[in-house]
């Protein structure tokens, strides 16, 4: 009915179609959002270095982003910490201490974590972490940046795995061959041997959890707190860039000042995991080249 | 004739050690994980009933079930998929089987992987000014599903080109030698050949799609809507609808006084559907490639 070359224009628009759609949301929001920029009382450097966030005073409207910038990094931060760690020694365990069997399961089981849906992981936050939290803690609210760090480390820690499995995967038998001649211990094997030679690809699947740590939202959101605030240590709330926009949006009247830097929040959002998901790419990229 | 010298015996415990180490990090993910799916699901089990799932919420969604959100969840899932898919397998076929190594190319690869990691609530906002006001389709399923299937094409891209790409090359070859087009070619060997990988693909679209809420949340999903109880078609494509992962952020956090076991219970029956899904594509997967003869 449409022929062969109509067939081949179609694949064609498919296969540009990510290209449009990633242009097209950042068109769209920059869109949004490109009004108040030349808005007399908005400044980009108060946006950015200004911690006082008032978007709805009748008087003294401030539209500063710092907190929730530092908001954001804390518990991405220290989700990196927890995560880290158990994520690069699972994908460690899972490449070179371990079965065919038991790596089938756990691979499965690393599966089945990733999908868990970051509501449910925000849920869980709220009802059973926060409670964790107070009651070995001592903290006076359970919804804060250790909550959602746990959370975002544990929503982190597929994409850890998976990736660094790879990397580890992708350094030759022959290294680990020649290790093993020379009597070398397996822990020898993986400290001098394979860290060094996968560390690439290891940054890059910590890069890669930095990028969903800073674009997660429903499990931030419930997980953290609401505080618009610089922590001052990990028991504090907070309230990061994304959490800002959900928690925000809905009030904004369509076309107003805050509805408006709500996007602008967005786009400095998309900018920010474009950069980081970028890196990883080019260090992917180069891993698979050698 | 050999006895262990300290050294050796070092070693040894060394490694005991570091391989110990190692397994108790890939417990300490897996075991809490468990231990939290017991908690809920003993929390929500009071209200695990079957009536749970054809109820509507009542008294101010404090009682009742959740009828119209699982409805909401596969009108949703549907539509997006019916956009996704299509445009997600035809984008694999290009990049696998007609693009060349050049700089264009090169841009889509990193366009999917960054849309991939598009904040879902950068897609939101996307959503809201492309779908709801420059479309003018309004806070609509419409809107909503376009928004999920747009977040969920890397998915389905990524999968299905990762299959195509398994398809070993000498079986094109034989089909252009005896003068099959480059479109005959895929119809008949390339596709069936990676159809375990699309497929999978598919399914996990649908897991991804039924668990987002930030996406959802500003363009077309509601806290309430009055559905008739077991009503199947409660929604036309031009009204908001309610979604479990929606009804689920909307009963933890802004609804006071609900019946404790409810917003357990909806967190039961959204993590479970997620990963029966899922689970459906490992079983799926692992029965496929048990039946490829290369």
């Amino acid at each position: 009915m449409l022929g062969e070359r109509g067939l081949e224009v179609v694949i064609y628009l498919c296969g540009i179609s990510a290209i449009v759609f990633v242009l097209g949301i950042f068109f769209f929001v920059f869109k949004e959002a490109f009004p108040i920029l030349g808005n007399s009382h908005f400044s980009l450097s108060q946006f950015l270095f200004s911690e006082q966030w008032y978007p709805t005073s009748e008087v003294n409207k401030r539209y500063g982003v710092l907190a929730m910038i530092a908001g954001t990094f804390s518990v991405t931060g220290l989700a990196m910490v927890i995560a880290v760690p158990f994520g690069v020694g699972t994908a460690i365990y899972l490449s070179e201490f371990c079965g065919s069997r038991v790596r089938e399961t756990l691979k499965v089981v690393i599966e089945l974590l990733a999908a868990i849906p970051s509501v449910v992981w925000g849920f869980i936050g709220l009802t059973v972490m926060s409670r964790l939290i107070v009651k070995y803690t001592g903290a006076p609210v359970g919804v804060n940046v250790l909550n959602g760090a746990i959370v975002l480390a544990l929503m982190s820690v597929p994409i850890i795995v998976s990736i660094g499995e790879d990397a580890l995967k992708a350094v030759p038998d022959s290294y680990r061959e020649a290790g093993l001649a020379l009597g070398a211990t397996r822990w020898q094997l993986v400290w001098r041997v394979l860290l060094p030679a996968a560390k690439n690809g290891l940054l890059a699947a910590v890069l890669l959890g930095v990028g969903r740590g800073v674009g997660e939202t429903m499990a931030v959101l419930m997980a953290t707190g609401h505080a618009v605030h610089i922590p001052h240590s990990i028991f504090d709330s907070v309230r990061t860039l994304t959490a800002n926009i959900a928690a925000e949006l809905g009030e904004a009247p369509a076309g107003s000042d805050h509805y408006r830097v709500l996007f602008l929040i967005g786009v400095l959002l998309f900018l920010m995991t474009f950069v980081v998901n970028l890196t990883a790419d080019l260090i992917v990229r180069g891993i698979r080249k050698r | 004739m050999f006895t262990e010298t300290p050294q050796v015996r070092r070693k040894l415990r060394q490694e005991r050690i570091a391989k110990w180490a190692f397994s108790g990090m890939a417990a300490s993910m897996i075991i809490p994980l468990v231990l939290i799916i017991g908690y809920l699901v003993q929390r929500a089990w009071p209200s695990l009933r079957l009536s749970f799932l054809v109820d509507v919420p009542m008294h101010g969604m404090k009682e009742g079930g959740i009828w119209p959100a699982l409805v909401g969840t596969i009108y949703l899932v549907v539509i997006s998929l019916a956009v996704s898919a299509p445009v997600g397998v035809l984008a694999a076929v290009y990049l696998n089987e007609y693009a060349r190594d050049n700089w264009f190319n090169r841009i889509i690869n990193l366009a999917v992987i960054n849309l991939a990691g598009v904040p879902s609530i950068v897609h939101a906002l996307f959503g809201l000014g492309a779908f709801v006001y420059a479309a003018q389709f309004g806070r609509s399923i419409i809107s909503a599903s376009l928004t999920l299937a747009i977040m969920t094409l890397p998915v389905i891209i990524a999968s299905t080109r990762e299959a195509l790409a398994s398809v070993p090359r000498s079986f094109r070859e034989a089909c252009w030698n005896v003068g099959a087009t480059r479109w005959q070619t895929i119809k008949a060997v390339v596709l069936p050949n990676s159809i375990s990988g699309i497929l999978t693909g598919i399914i996990l679209q649908v897991s991804r799609a039924a668990g987002e809420t930030a996406p959802i949340m500003f363009t077309g999903a509601v806290f309430f809507k009055a559905v008739q109880k077991g009503d199947l078609f409660p929604y036309t494509l031009r009204e908001q609808c309610m979604a479990l992962s929606m009804h689920l952020y909307t009963l933890a956090t802004q609804v006071p006084g609900v019946r404790e076991s409810i917003p357990f219970a909806t967190a039961v029956v959204l993590l479970g559907a997620v990963l029966l899904v899922n689970a459906t594509a490992i079983v799926v997967r692992a029965y496929l490639r048990s039946r490829k003869k290369w």
